[in-house]
């Protein structure tokens, strides 16, 4: 039986094909649908190039294995931060995007030649930037930090993305505009939409600050530019560097307001609420890039402090808003699934099995207490001098956005496989671990990175022994012990990563089709064997009656007040006063 | 006719959307300012700081 009619809708003078999802009855674009799957898919395979980079520059790392020699361990790592924190993830921002516009609104995707054009952008784009690489003579590392000078092909490579990926959100917009003047929807739009605004708001800033850089940088690297001032290709460089990665956190944040409401039927605990922490992304989340700019001279303590200390906490109340409201909307819709016993039995009886609901809470747990308490830790401008450039601030992004984001994509992937790709997921049970597999790993990873990181351990370091220098240093044994750690935890993270691109894989090639009698069944264990409107349809779920929140959250203040306060008292023994 | 019958305070209210909603509706204000707010903030105040730094001699 085919799942969906497919259906010639002509709105507004031009034809589009439509389906019908039999699991929650909105009309999905061919075309949107399309393109959503191409995103993912090349999403997934640069995921799984650059994921095999990292487990590279994690074994190297490693003291006892110190794997490759110094040259290919920077060319390894120029390559494993372009993959992943660009290509993996971008591609599959944009493939979210087009979900949250066409799909979530039921209108047809704004000029999908466009979108077309924009995906061959990207693709050529990131291919050539890691031919760059891999000739060997582009190891700028995923900074690019001028002087230091890369191949021409290494930035136009990230021009081309760069400007694929801004012609795709402009596709967004557009769809935003059809779905409007077509009146596919009724008010406002549904607050994972909104999120995905929000992300596409900061890309724009973000792709804006890309070329503003990057063009110069290219003109240079080709001799028409004599000199690039390096603070100032710093100050612009982290306008897109840092800003991409808020692009994640407010698409990965949409992504759980998905899942949640996919799997457990969770209305948002109030739409206001969690739209005024939109805004609050919106407004202040990129000036966090200033952090990275806190030992830099040149720049006043003024506007160090505003961009950090003020603008910076008014976003992180943003997240604090949504970390109490994405669990909140959990427990409200549990406890109307009638799990009403004590203050966590909504909580114990979630679909843990489910891989999609796992991933997701594991994510939202990982991004608040690693990514999120160590993120303020170093956007404060005292405690930032202890951990600066250290392995604390990678161990500090792969909570955010390896813990955070790839785990909330790794999570909604298990609902886009029936729902976009029409195929049940093959292996149900080795899906269900998955998300375990590589959240154990991913947190083993950052804490131990940041363990090492306040140990004075050096972020980029390709040798903590500094067997061959000529001036040495001697880190205290339990700086090696947690390298060692990290690279123990850097397999189990891959073999979850690997695990994930199988199933992704093998589902697509090999997946049962999904029909209108299995489709709800093909979304995983969830405890209403049907798909509600909440993700699609704006709406609060009216209740404020969470106990268990409640404390999960006081627990999270709890361990956010300790911390902060002991990153002071190691403040305070760097310069001892007596 | 059910709409005519009410009365047109009741009508206005039943309308009225509130300011900071048709703010958060608007995806192209909310473009402008995540745009405009960090690049004056960030990119351009930076910017000014760091031409005023003198040059060695």
């Amino acid at each position: 039986m085919s799942v969906a009619t497919a259906e010639t809708g002509i709105i507004g003078g031009i034809a589009a094909k439509f389906r019908t999802c039999p699991a929650t009855g909105l009309k999905i674009d061919l075309a949107a649908e399309k393109l959503i799957k191409a995103n993912a898919v090349a999403a997934v395979v640069f995921l799984l190039i650059g994921g095999l980079f990292g487990l590279l520059v994690a074994l190297t790392r490693w003291p006892a294995v110190h794997l490759l020699p110094s040259d290919w361990f920077y060319l390894v790592l120029t390559a494993h931060g372009l993959d992943v924190l660009l290509l993996w993830i971008l591609f599959f921002e944009i493939a979210v995007l087009y979900f949250a516009s066409a799909v979530l609104l039921s209108c047809r995707l704004a000029t999908p030649r466009l979108a077309w054009l924009a995906f061959l952008l990207m693709i050529v784009g990131g291919l050539m930037t890691n031919v760059a690489v891999l000739q060997g003579e582009s190891s700028v590392m995923f900074t690019s930090y001028v002087p230091m000078k890369a191949e021409p092909h290494f930035y136009l490579g990230l021009i081309l993305f760069a400007v694929g990926a801004l012609v795709g959100v402009m596709v967004f917009f557009g769809t935003l505009v059809i779905a409007r003047d077509e009146r596919t929807y009724e008010g406002s739009v549904p607050l994972v939409t909104f999120g995905a605004i929000t992300a596409a708001i900061i890309a724009v800033f973000t792709i804006a600050s890309g070329a503003i850089i990057l063009i110069p940088t290219f003109l240079w690297s080709v001799g028409y530019i004599s000199h690039i001032d390096t603070v100032m290709y710093k100050l612009i460089w982290w306008g897109m560097g840092h800003s991409s990665q808020q692009v994640n956190v407010a698409a990965h944040v949409a992504v759980w307001y998905a899942i949640i409401a996919i799997t457990v039927g969770a209305k948002p605990l109030s739409e206001k609420v969690s739209r005024t922490a939109f805004f609050l992304y919106i407004l202040f989340l990129q000036l966090a890039s200033a952090h990275h700019l806190l030992v830099e001279p040149g720049l006043s303590a003024e506007w160090r402090i505003f961009n950090t200390s003020y603008a910076l906490y008014l976003a992180v109340l943003g997240s604090l808003i949504h970390g109490m409201t994405v669990p909140g909307a959990i427990e409200a819709a549990q406890r109307k699934n009638g799990f009403n016993n004590g203050i966590f039995e909504w909580l114990r009886k979630a679909p843990w099995n489910n891989p999609a609901f796992a991933g997701m809470f594991l994510s939202l747990v990982m991004f608040g207490f690693l990514g999120g308490i160590s993120g303020v830790v170093l956007g404060t401008e005292q405690i930032n001098l202890i951990l600066h450039n250290t392995i604390y601030v990678p161990g500090h992004f792969h909570a955010t956005v390896v813990a955070g984001t790839t785990l909330a994509f790794m999570a909604i992937t298990y609902l886009l496989l029936p729902l976009i790709f029409q195929r049940q997921v093959i292996w149900p049970k080795l899906a269900m671990i998955q998300p375990y597999l590589f959240g154990i790993g991913v947190a083993g990873i950052s804490l131990f990175m940041m363990g090492a990181g306040t140990l004075g351990v050096s972020r980029r370091h390709w040798d903590i022994t500094f067997s061959d220098a000529t001036v040495t240093f001697d880190y205290p044994a339990t700086a090696f012990l947690m390298m060692g750690l990290n690279g123990i935890f850097a397999i189990v993270a891959s073999l979850g990563g690997i695990l994930y691109i199988l199933i992704t894989v093998g589902t697509v090639f090999f997946g049962k089709k999904v029909d209108a009698s299995n489709v709800v069944a093909s979304l995983g264990p969830m405890p209403e064997k049907q798909v509600s409107g909440a993700v699609h349809e704006y709406g609060s779920a009216g209740t404020w009656h969470l106990p268990g929140t409640y404390i999960l959250v006081s627990v999270f203040f709890l361990s956010f007040v300790l911390y902060y306060f002991v990153n002071w008292k190691y403040l305070s023994e760097v310069w001892p006063l007596s | 006719m059910a709409k005519s019958a009410k009365s047109a305070p009741d009508a206005a209210q039943a309308v009225r959307i509130p300011v900071m909603q048709k703010v958060l509706d608007n995806p192209f204000l909310l473009l402008f300012l995540g745009v405009v707010i960090p690049t004056v903030l960030y990119i351009m105040w930076g910017l000014i700081e760091l031409t005023q730094i003198p040059l060695a001699k």
